[in-house]
């Protein structure tokens, strides 16, 4: 069956359809806790300028983000924040382990410095350095859109989706962070 | 603007008081724009009028004060890098000259002269990244891209200098690392020529910008006994018209030959800050343009006879002795010889009187490496100066205190 | 630098203070008991209205140290530019002192955080109770016979999967 399309048609799969649009619209959720932090604005400012690669909309809610950028070390009081925050943005979402300190814990071997933030939440791309360079910044988000394009389903299969039954029962296990009584007086 | 200059609403004793129903409490951060990095307050809100505020810290503690009983006296400069990593330079420095305090060591005048520039470059650095993140809390975006683009120039700086672009461990006992090249000086006098005309735009936008000024002026007022009494330093007490700078008062390094003023005001509100770090980035230009001048030629870094300070690296590779000084300074138990004493050296940092209480026991390792922190100090007037003001406020006093996370929290 | 003035009131007002001098520092050991009027005299009489630190040193491995916690008060004047380093020793069971923080507001946070690290409790503080470590914590961090890497607090966390979330 012979069909005659028009030269502007282009005729791919859905799942690549989404990812190319997941992947150049990529909204950062800077979770900048340290000197890591201080590289990510100078990325977005304007001598390095992320907007170059659709990055550039930084989004202090994490209910509109969808990439979550770990720029600098989680500590101990830090981290059930941070998993907090993962819980709060929406699939399908990545994250970025920016820098020595979020990757590994760095040169922090120390009591309270949680020795790399894999070990609590997963994390896609791994920057080295400390802290890296915004160069090093640039292709992270570079690899990671190539990530999205090759890896990415519709339905978010990769992200095993379909066992919502295991999302809520995290959910309730999950500590609730309270703030403490003597603060509530 | 509120119509009256006395806040109208009623005060409550929150600790002792039956709680009252129209008072509501807000969570604010840990993980907030405006709070820059990482720190929480609770706040205690009638309406839009901040009640109380109480500061919950420690988000970002990560042990440094351990780590400097742990690491020897060079290695531990890479920690301080990231204590106030807006100004690491200042932070070498002043970790350095405790250490050489310690020591009893006294620099030759070159190395002198190098630190003193690097210190006051890192006092621009600090003050545009302060002042464009008040800035940029009022609303004013234009101004944080005019400061963080002059950042990028000191940061190409610091680059050629050692390699690094602001986690620089730039100094070692004794000395500094790297000697000036001609590019370095170059760059500084390229960079003395082109950042006044940038300082004068830079006030040109805000110091009599409508909305900055109304949402700066009277707020968070410190008078000048409070700031005394509550143990603020640097732009944040000069600003109440406190006018104690160590520059002046304890010269340290080259400042003695060095002509500048201490940039000092009386009103104490956030305004008077914003002046105070600009007033003082044209006096540090002054103090680098000196310096640069009369540079004095030889070595940077105390004799290698005294086995004190790494020998350079050129000298490593290439002969035997310079082999084996940097062998046994780097080995443990053969390196530095501290005496059994403990003291305590300060800097005018950016930010406020950064010191470092050292005790030695002997050994390569500092047996207790206290860190006297002026963010930490500073966030602690926080809830004192927010008390009736507005939740808007808020962030300006927060950027005006130039609080630091990894320096607040260490 | 500590003026001959200041030195030689002091020593007509507390003859019992032992003063050493160390790179130009002047350093006094106080009493435990007299620790609170001595600062306060610095206060009032001397005018050292700076309080630059309070910080603490544990002496357990130390070399001919006789006790095992040494606080520290560093005051400083900002009229004369004077500067003095007050120390006080202290030893298990009796770890606690006066608080200054009628002196000196500044005093607040630093003697919370000598009580989060050292666990020395500071009488008469408004609101004494950890700054930097979470609530839950124990021990105390920067005593000597406390771990670097801590005792396994830190990885004491749940841990979130990719479908977990």
């Amino acid at each position: 069956m012979a069909l005659e399309l028009p030269e502007n048609v282009v005729v791919s799969k859905l799942d690549s359809l989404a990812n190319w649009c997941r992947k150049n619209s990529l909204w950062p959720m800077p979770f900048a806790t340290a000197c890591c932090g201080i590289e990510l604005m100078a990325t977005g400012a304007s001598k390095h300028d992320l907007a170059r690669f659709g990055a550039e909309v930084f989004r202090f809610s994490p209910r509109q983000c969808d990439l979550m950028i770990v720029a600098g070390r989680v500590v101990m009081k830090m981290l059930p924040v941070l998993q907090r925050i993962w819980q709060q943005m929406h699939e399908p979402k990545w994250c970025i382990s920016m820098g020595a300190c979020a990757s590994t814990g760095g040169v922090f071997d120390t009591y309270s410095v949680v020795q790399g933030i894999d070990r609590f939440i997963p994390v896609d791309m791994y920057i080295p350095g400390c802290p890296p360079r915004p160069e090093q910044l640039i292709q992270a988000i570079i690899d990671l859109q190539d990530k999205i394009q090759n890896e990415g389903t519709i339905t978010g299969e990769e992200f095993e989706l379909k066992s919502r039954q295991a999302t809520k029962r995290a959910l309730i296990e999950l500590p609730v962070i309270q703030t403490p009584v003597h603060l509530l007086r | 603007m509120a119509p009256t200059a006395a806040p109208t609403f009623q005060t409550h004793d929150l600790a002792h008081d039956e709680p009252v129903d129209y008072i509501w409490t807000l969570n604010f951060g840990p993980q907030h724009p405006a709070t820059h990095t990482t720190l929480r307050l609770v706040l205690k809100l009638d309406g839009e009028r901040v009640v109380d505020a109480m500061p919950d810290i420690g988000y970002l503690h990560s042990g440094f004060e351990k780590i400097g009983e742990h690491l020897d006296y060079n290695q531990y400069v890479t920690v301080t890098d990231r204590m106030n990593y807006i100004s690491p330079m200042a932070n070498n420095i002043a970790w350095h000259g405790a250490v050489e305090k310690l020591l009893g060591m006294e620099l030759p005048p070159r190395a002198k002269y190098i630190r003193t520039i690097l210190a006051e470059l890192a006092r621009i650095s600090d003050h545009l990244l302060c002042n464009g993140a008040v800035g940029l809390d009022t609303g004013a975006f234009t101004f944080f891209l005019y400061g963080f683009y002059q950042r990028e120039v000191l940061y190409d700086i610091f680059e050629t200098l050692c390699g690094a672009r602001f986690t620089n461990s730039y100094t070692r006992v004794g000395g500094v690392s790297q000697d000036f090249t001609p590019l370095v000086i170059e760059k500084i006098r390229t960079f003395l020529k082109t950042f006044p005309k940038t300082l004068e735009d830079m006030e040109r936008l805000l110091n009599r910008n409508r909305i900055f000024v109304d949402r700066t002026k009277g707020v968070g007022v410190l008078t000048k006994e409070e700031a005394t009494n509550r143990s603020a330093t640097g732009p944040i007490a000069r600003a109440s018209g406190v006018t104690r700078d160590l520059r002046k008062d304890e010269p340290y390094l080259a400042y003695a030959d060095m002509d500048f003023k201490v940039c000092c005001m009386k009103s104490g509100d956030c305004f008077a800050r914003y002046l105070v770090r600009m007033a003082e980035m044209r006096e540090s230009l002054k103090i680098v343009a000196q310096a640069l001048e009369n540079l004095p030629s030889g070595p940077v870094n105390v004799g290698q006879d005294e086995r004190t300070a790494l020998p350079d690296k050129g000298l490593v590779y290439r002969s035997i002795e310079g082999a084996i000084a940097h062998f046994e300074l780097t080995m443990t138990n053969r390196g530095f010889e501290t005496p059994h004493e403990e003291c305590y050296s300060a800097i005018e940092a950016p930010n406020g009187e950064l010191g470092f209480y050292l005790a030695g026991d002997g050994t390569d390792v500092a047996y207790r490496a206290r860190c006297r922190p002026p963010s930490y100090i500073h966030f602690a007037i926080f809830p004192h100066l927010i008390r009736g003001h507005t939740l808007s406020d808020v962030v300006a006093v927060l950027g005006s205190l130039n609080v630091i996370a990894a320096e607040l929290d260490r | 630098m500590l003026k001959t003035t200041t030195l030689e009131a002091m020593l007509a007002a507390y003859p019992e203070l032992a003063v050493s001098e160390f790179r130009g520092g002047t350093r006094v050991v106080a009493q435990r008991g007299k620790l609170f009027e001595t600062l306060q005299w610095f206060l009032c009489q001397r005018g050292f209205d700076l309080l630059v630190d309070i910080t603490c040193v544990d002496y357990l491995n130390y070399r001919d140290a006789k006790d095992r916690f040494g606080l520290v008060y560093l005051l400083a004047s900002t009229e004369t530019n004077e500067r003095i380093t007050i120390r006080v020793y202290l030893n298990e069971p009796e770890l606690s002192v006066p608080s200054v923080v009628s002196l000196w507001e500044g005093a607040n946070w630093m003697e919370r955080e000598v009580f989060d690290m050292f666990g020395i409790v500071f009488d008469g503080h408004p609101d004494l109770r950890r700054i930097l470590m979470p609530d839950e914590f124990t021990a105390y961090p920067l005593r000597k016979d406390y771990p670097l890497q801590g005792r396994g607090e830190r990885h004491n966390f749940p841990v979130l999967r990719r479908n977990q979330a």
